[in-house]
This record gives C-alpha cells, sequence and structure tokens, in this order.
C-alpha cells in the first residue's frame, strides 16, 4: 500500500538566487556566479546539476562547474544555443534567476578517493568536470595523479583558458590539451582527444577515468581505456538529457530504463554499457 | 470487505445528492455515439453501463494543462508555488482505469512525491463500476486489471435490478451511510455479483498469451525484433495513443508570460514519447529521432520499465490507444503477442 501524505513543498518551486558576476570563458560561453538570496548554501556536489529559471523565458539543467569547497556562491557556465541559454547571456550583475537543486547524484567522490584520476574532457564537457578538478585540488591530498586531457575543437574554442592555465603550471596535475583543427598560432597537439592517451601511462588497477564530452566521444574514449586495461567500473561519465523535471517525472531524460536527473547523470560504464540508445 | 446493496432508482438520487451538497461529480455521460468522462448536472446524465469512454478519468487528476509556478518579476521578484486541488467525486470508474490510477499515485508518491497530484488525488473519491460490456479493443483480464479489491472508495456492481456496493474506504463507507438508501447484501447477491463479473469476462475479444509477469522477460530479449521497425513504419507520430492513455504521465514544462512582462506562470502539459522531439536534447540531437525506436520505446515503457520502477505494468489494457490510432498499430496487446510468436519460432 502507497502512502499518499501530502508534502509541504512542491518540488517545483525554484529559489531565488542573484547574479553576482558574470564573465566571458570562450565565444559563445560565459561563466556564471549566484548567490542564493535566502543566505543559504546551494551544498552540491561536484558533477550535481540545478535546474536554472528564467522566469518568462523557461527552465533549464545546467551542471555546477564550481567547488562545493567554495563558500558563499557557486558557478554555472553555460554556453548560449537555446532560448534560455542565450537570455542567460544577456543577463546582467544584480539580476534574479531561479534555482532548483542541486539534483543529480554527482562523481562517486568516495570510490575516487586516494585513486589516481585521467579526467576526460570534450569541449563543454570541461563545464561540470571542473567543479571536480577543483574539489580535488581543494583536497588534493586525498587523491592520488590528476591527469587531465582536454580537447577541443580550434584554439579558439577552448573554454576555461586561465583555468587551464593555472593547472599547467601546478607540479600535482598533469594536464595535455589537444585541438581537432589546427589554427593560427597553436602550437600545442592536433588530434581528437583520444590521441592524448598514448602520452599518457597510467596503472590500471588504481585508475579511475571520468569523461565528459559530446555523446560520439565517449565510444572512442572507452576503447581507448579498455586498451589501457581499466575496468568497466572504474571509467566514470556523465550524460546529457533534457532534464524538464529534474526529480524523476516528466520521462524526457529517459534512456531505456534509467532516468539521468534520478540515477544519474553519472554513471558506471559498467551500469550504462548495456543500455540502448545511449549515445 | 463489506458489500451493501442499493436499488437502481436508489443510485440516482444518491448521486444527485451528492451533486445537490455542492460536490463536483464526474462521470461518464454520452458524447457523441461514445463515452466521455464530465461534470454531472443532473444523475440522470449517467451512464454507468459503458464499455469504455475516449478519455480516462486521469485528467481530473493530471490536467492536461496545469500552473506549477506563478511569478511577478520587477524590483523585487516573487515566486509561489501553485497548487490547485478542489473535491471531487469520479462516479462510475472502470477497475482498468483505477489500476491506472494506482500506478499514477505510486509516480507522484515515491521519490521526490508530488504536492500538485497528491493534493488533488487526496482530494477525489472514486466510486467505482465493474465493466460488464467491455470495449471491442480492451484486454484487461489478461493484466488482471478486469476487476479490482483496491484502489476506490466505493465499487458498483451491475446485478439487474440494483448494484451490489463494496465498500473500499471509511470515506466510501460515510458517503453510503449519509446519502445513500441500501440494504444488507444477501449470499445469493453476492453470488450474483461473481457470475455477472465472471460472464463479462467471456465478452472481451483481445487476449494476451502470457501473463503479464512474462512481459518484461519477453522485452528483454526482443529489441531487435522487426516488430517494432514493422509498426514504426506505419506510425504517424501523431500521439493520439499517449494522449487517451491512463497511465501516461510524461509531460514538458513551458513558461508564459503576460503582456505587461511582469506576471506570469510556469505550467506542465502532457507530453509523450511518441511525438517527435521528445528525446531532443540542446544542439540538435534527438535519442530516438525515428518512429521505429520511439514506438519500441513506448511498448518497452509500457511492458517494462514501469514495471521494473514501480512493480506495476504501464498498461492496465484500456484499448484506448488502439481505438485512436490512425495507424492501426497502437495495441500493446498485439505486440507483445507477436513479439511471444517470434520468440517461440526462434526456440
Amino acid at each position: 500500500m502507497i502512502s499518499r501524505a501530502i508534502p509541504q513543498t512542491s518540488i517545483y518551486q525554484p529559489h531565488l538566487a542573484e547574479l553576482i558576476r558574470v564573465e566571458s570563458i570562450a565565444g559563445k560561453e560565459k561563466l556564471f556566479e549566484f548567490k542564493l538570496k535566502d543566505g543559504k548554501e546551494l551544498g552540491h556536489k561536484p558533477g550535481q546539476f540545478v535546474e536554472i529559471s528564467l522566469f518568462g523565458i523557461g527552465e533549464m539543467p545546467i551542471s555546477i562547474s564550481s567547488s562545493p569547497i567554495t563558500k558563499g556562491s557557486f558557478e554555472l557556465a553555460v554556453r548560449a544555443v537555446g532560448n534560455v541559454t542565450n537570455a542567460l547571456h544577456r543577463l546582467a550583475v544584480g539580476a534574479t534567476v531561479g534555482i532548483r537543486g542541486p539534483l543529480g547524484n554527482g562523481f562517486p567522490i568516495d570510490s575516487l578517493k586516494s585513486r589516481d584520476i585521467v579526467v576526460v574532457a570534450g569541449g563543454i564537457g570541461l563545464f561540470p568536470l571542473r567543479s571536480l578538478i577543483n574539489y580535488i585540488l581543494d583536497r588534493r591530498s586525498d587523491f592520488g595523479r590528476l591527469v587531465i586531457l582536454s580537447g577541443s575543437r580550434t584554439s579558439g574554442e577552448r573554454v576555461f583558458v586561465s583555468d587551464l592555465e593555472k593547472w599547467q603550471k601546478r607540479q600535482d596535475v598533469e594536464l595535455l590539451e589537444t585541438v581537432d583543427r589546427c589554427d593560427e598560432g597553436w602550437t600545442g597537439n592536433v588530434g581528437v582527444v583520444t590521441t592524448l592517451f598514448s602520452k599518457v601511462n597510467v596503472g590500471p588497477e588504481r585508475t579511475f577515468v571520468v569523461i565528459v564530452g559530446p555523446p560520439v566521444m565517449y565510444r572512442f574514449v572507452v576503447a581507448e581505456c579498455k586498451k589501457k586495461g581499466i575496468s568497466d567500473e572504474q571509467i566514470i561519465m556523465s550524460l546529457e538529457r533534457r532534464m524538464k523535471c529534474g526529480v524523476g517525472k516528466c520521462g524526457h531524460c529517459q534512456i531505456n530504463g534509467i532516468y539521468v536527473c534520478q540515477e544519474g547523470p553519472v554513471f558506471t560504464y559498467a551500469q550504462v554499457k548495456k543500455l540502448r540508445e545511449l549515445m | 470487505m463489506r458489500n451493501r446493496i442499493i436499488k437502481k432508482w436508489d443510485i440516482t438520487s444518491f448521486a444527485n445528492t451528492l451533486i445537490s451538497i455542492g460536490n463536483d461529480v464526474v462521470g461518464p455521460k454520452r458524447k457523441d455515439g461514445k463515452y466521455a468522462f464530465d461534470k454531472l448536472t443532473d444523475a440522470s446524465e449517467l451512464c454507468l453501463d459503458y464499455d469504455t469512454t475516449l478519455l480516462p478519468p486521469k485528467a481530473y487528476l493530471l490536467p492536461p494543462k496545469e500552473t506549477l509556478v506563478k511569478f511577478e518579476l520587477g524590483k523585487e521578484v516573487k515566486v509561489e508555488p501553485v497548487v490547485e486541488a478542489k473535491t471531487i467525486i469520479l462516479f462510475g470508474v472502470h477497475p482498468c482505469d483505477i489500476k491506472a490510477i494506482e500506478l499514477l499515485d505510486a509516480v507522484f508518491s515515491t521519490t521526490n512525491p508530488e504536492v500538485n497530484y497528491l493534493s488533488r488525488r487526496g482530494e477525489a473519491t472514486i466510486v467505482g463500476v465493474d465493466c460488464l460490456s467491455p470495449s471491442p479493443n480492451a484486454f484487461c483480464p489478461s493484466l488482471g486489471t478486469a476487476t479490482t479489491e483496491t484502489g476506490f472508495d466505493l465499487m458498483l456492481t451491475d446485478i439487474g435490478d440494483s448494484y451490489v456496493v463494496a465498500i473500499g474506504s471509511s470515506k466510501g463507507e460515510e458517503l453510503l451511510r449519509k446519502y445513500a438508501v441500501t440494504t444488507e447484501a444477501t449470499r445469493s447477491e453476492l453470488t450474483q455479483k461473481e457470475q455477472e463479473c465472471q460472464k463479462a469476462l467471456a465478452r472481451y475479444r483481445v487476449t494476451l498469451n502470457m501473463s503479464p509477469g512474462e512481459i518484461p522477460q519477453l522485452l528483454d530479449k526482443s529489441w531487435d525484433s522487426l516488430v517494432f521497425k514493422e509498426k514504426g513504419e506505419k506510425c504517424l507520430s501523431c500521439g493520439s495513443c499517449i494522449m487517451v492513455c491512463p497511465t501516461c504521465f510524461c509531460f514538458d514544462v513551458q513558461d508564459d508570460i503576460a503582456l505587461n512582462l511582469k506576471q506570469g506562470e510556469r505550467y506542465r502539459q502532457w507530453d509523450g514519447c511518441m511525438l517527435a522531439d521528445f528525446a531532443a536534447v540542446a544542439g540538435g540531437g534527438n535519442f530516438r529521432n525515428d518512429r521505429e525506436s520511439r514506438f519500441r520505446h513506448r511498448m518497452y515503457r509500457k511492458g517494462k520499465y514501469l514495471w521494473e520502477r514501480y512493480g506495476k505494468l504501464g498498461c492496465v489494457g484500456c484499448g484506448r490507444c488502439a481505438d485512436a490510432c490512425l495507424a492501426d498499430i497502437a495495441s500493446p496487446a498485439e505486440t507483445f503477442n507477436r513479439l511471444k510468436e517470434e520468440s517461440l519460432s526462434k526456440e
């Protein structure tokens, strides 16, 4: 028998947040820093997302880009592609938005502790991964090696360039970057992100690979991981779907029997490799 | 379960009393040669011997369009949740539709319980009626949804000049005690009820060639079946099947704002996996871009995914999708039977 007890609050009620800083991070991408108006912490884990509202335009899921260690505010990085994201790009500091969340499961921090971590970012896949990378750097001694493999289409489309430069300078981070197509001024690696794998040696037992990027990227990165002998349980990925409700009701984010907003968005490859319509 | 007897002329006065004391009473009425749930102004409009209705009573619990949040923009932004629920009596709901409501109850009360649905559900009284003249496309007995022991406040069964009334809740019992003239059910009347329900089972024309519990396993091995392709090729992607379904609950969320750009609302409206854009994502991708994969997804959701999540199938056998489908492909019974045949021929 199901209890039909009526909850006190609505799962669709957004909390108000104030935009306190905007920074351009690439041609179509901006970083937005928000503070909840009730003074509370968002209280997220790396890899979780929020539903952001621009009242009158709509609501959409956006992953959180800041480390939860940073208190008082949180950051969302957004590419302008649709109605809500374009409206967000037009906002000025001081504007009010709605926030529901944090939602979703986030990266499995406990499993990652004391392990070597290879982060594989394709394009704006770096947005959610930046939360994890900064968290690892905030708690550096809790983790083993940190290898970052980052791929962009062109050097002009690199996102979080200042963060990449900062990470590059650190002794305790191994960062390798590549671009798909070389354009003027780029002297680094050229080729898709998988080409960076040959430049990295990892001990498969103690390594977790965390992948976020466009759908087409996953199967090639997974193949590289398998070549290196990394088990399916140690390949972690975050999946993208259009979560309309974010709370497991609306059906939009369903992949076979899974709701990405509930069981995900972060999965191990072992969890999802048998799913169809995955990528 | 306690049973009472109510005479047919007394059921009319019972319903009229419920209306006259100010309740919204919704029941099946005649509409253009078919039946539809609608608010009753007089109990004489009630047709309790209907076969099926165009739409299930779901719309009274999960409206086609519903405001979730209201907001006011300005120097200070104000946002408040909207929960609209008023007392309603659903009078004359078939067991299959009651089973569908039980699924909705599970969906909206487990993990992240939803105040909107649950408030409306809490205000609803369900008076069921056993289905003795089933619709030609229905296959409820195959899914165990032709009768129900749960999910209602009162349940009526036609035994000729009177109804047996099964009492399913204290709320139902109180309504009966206050507003209806009933007598104790005799043993022979209860036997007659059993016989009427038994006779009705023989009137169903569609049968599933498997037990409901077999469906998820059957689907486990049927992903690559050509049945989905064959059906998908005929699909018009019109969404009729999901719009008439008593168990479909998927929705889209949109914002609306007044012309003064100050007051606005966020609403949801029915949406579903058979519509082309349902699985679209930002940047132009669509994870179920073709009709075959959308058709397959609907069948898996009905026969496997919801079963795994809620322990209930997403189909109650009402047959409305088959009635509504212009391409004549929608019935889950036909697809499941075809898949079963296929799996037998492979063995």
